[in-house]
């Protein structure tokens, strides 16, 4: 097929390249990389940092889940992702890198957070939230499926992610006092149907966080 | 054809290559602008304002929109307001896609590793890192060869997105080298790359941009009284 993506199931940036294609009804064949053997295939294609995803298209691999998302939106021409203006497509870009930037090192930190330590995680986390509830516009009816954007898929994940972290350590992130339109905005389109389809299931993204916590906070 | 010089404001500091960066697109694009100096030591009221989320430079101020930072997102912004002088980024969508992961990896392993290094205090400590510098110049001497294809920058024959992503830089390279003593682009494992530094540092639009050795210095100490390396 002339669309490859390579990836893993619980990936949130894998996760973001599956929404793209979906929304722009590209036919793509999906490739489940085996992490623990990194397969011959990834070192082929993205040797700089041997990591998912990857997106092959007609044969030439690119990688880095944002810049495959400008890559698709500027190849498929429908339900474009990012907006025309310029200062506005500025705006989508710096949220979803503010999202990388900030939130991916939290979860890499609470994922291996001892007891002691996960309030004063939760706090940051819920600071972090608060900010990123900033770049929501009151104003602005809440996205449906045909109207999602770059900067809707860049971000959703946070919330399904952080919504298992909250199960998983038993603390509070997404608190409806602290960021109460960014909890809503997650709340609708997380149960938008596209959304739905590409997210991996809720228990198996729990369980399968939960034991790699466990592996990781046990003495050795 | 320059735009006046109250349609574009840039908070910056003369150190930083971040904002140095801006400064070359600002340069080779030919747009007059108005240079806010900031003291990073002690920051203004505009800046903490103007960039609440991360409080650094560069920070752009275009007419009456609402400040734009981050280099990378305001070169793009750049490009698309002014499209006709000196185009950065390709117009292929393969080659822009190659551009800004290269840019990306560029972020985080060039001025991170020399922060690193300068907060390393040990002797082995600070090989390593030197070894792990010296890594990722061999991989960006491959890139050059790839994406210059003979030519003189990243861009082909005119200075594109990475001759500036990279270019910028430059300054603090030379800074680091001297101050650890060793070489990062070198002729015998960055030949083609250290042919590219020369002509950065001579090329009309840049060099004013690029800090000299004082100010980096000045900079440098700030850094290790407001950063300190780690205790040994």
């Amino acid at each position: 097929m002339a669309v490859k993506l390579l990836g893993i199931w619980q990936s949130p940036f894998v996760l973001r390249v599956k929404l793209a294609l979906s929304l722009k009804g590209v036919e793509y064949e999906y490739i489940e990389d085996d992490i623990l053997n990194k397969s011959s295939m990834l070192l082929q294609y993205n040797p700089v940092y041997k990591k998912v995803p990857v997106l092959v298209h007609n044969g030439k691999p690119m990688a880095e889940s944002l810049v495959i998302l400008e890559y698709i939106d500027e190849i498929w021409k429908n339900h474009p992702l990012l907006p025309e203006d310029p200062f506005e497509k500025a705006r989508s870009r710096f949220w979803a890198k503010f999202v990388d930037d900030k939130f991916v090192p939290m979860i890499i930190r609470m994922l291996r957070i001892t007891s002691d330590q996960k309030d004063n995680a939760a706090k940051e986390t819920r600071e972090i939230l608060k900010t990123l509830e900033g770049s929501l516009d009151p104003n602005k009816p809440f996205p449906e499926d045909k109207s999602l954007s770059f900067m809707d898929i860049a971000i959703v994940w946070v919330g399904y992610y952080t919504q298992m972290l909250e199960k998983m350590l038993d603390v509070k992130l997404l608190d409806d006092e602290n960021t109460p339109l960014l909890n809503t905005w997650f709340r609708v389109v997380l149960n938008l149907q596209v959304i739905k389809e590409c997210l991996p299931p809720f228990d198996k993204l729990l369980t399968h966080y939960t034991n790699f916590h466990e592996r990781h906070t046990t003495a050795s | 054809m320059g735009t006046s010089s109250s349609e574009i404001k840039l908070l910056g500091t003369a150190a930083s290559p971040f904002v140095n960066r801006v400064q070359f697109v600002l340069s080779l694009k030919s747009i007059e602008y108005e240079y806010i100096d900031e003291n990073l030591a002690c920051k203004s009221e505009l800046l903490l304002k103007s960039n609440p989320v991360y409080q650094k430079v560069p920070v752009l101020i275009h007419e009456n929109k609402p400040p734009l930072p981050e280099s990378l997102i305001i070169i793009e912004y750049l490009d698309e307001i002014y499209p006709d002088v000196h185009p950065i980024l390709p117009s292929d969508p393969l080659i822009r896609a190659d551009n800004r992961f290269w840019a990306n990896y560029i972020d985080t392993k060039v001025f991170p590793l020399y922060e690193e290094l300068r907060k390393t205090p040990e002797k082995e400590g600070k090989e390593a890192i030197k070894k792990q510098i010296m890594e990722v110049s061999q991989l960006l001497e491959e890139a050059f060869l790839k994406f210059s294809d003979g030519k003189p920058y990243f861009g082909g024959d005119k200075i594109g997105y990475l001759d500036v992503v990279l270019g910028c830089f430059l300054g603090w390279t030379k800074f680091v080298e001297k101050h650890n003593e060793f070489m990062i682009f070198d002729e015998v494992k960055t030949p083609k790359l250290l042919e590219w530094t020369k002509r950065i540092w001579s090329h009309e639009a840049l060099k004013d941009a690029i800090p000299g050795s004082e100010t980096l210095m000045n900079f440098y100490m700030m850094l290790m009284k407001y950063k300190p390396p780690r205790a040994a």
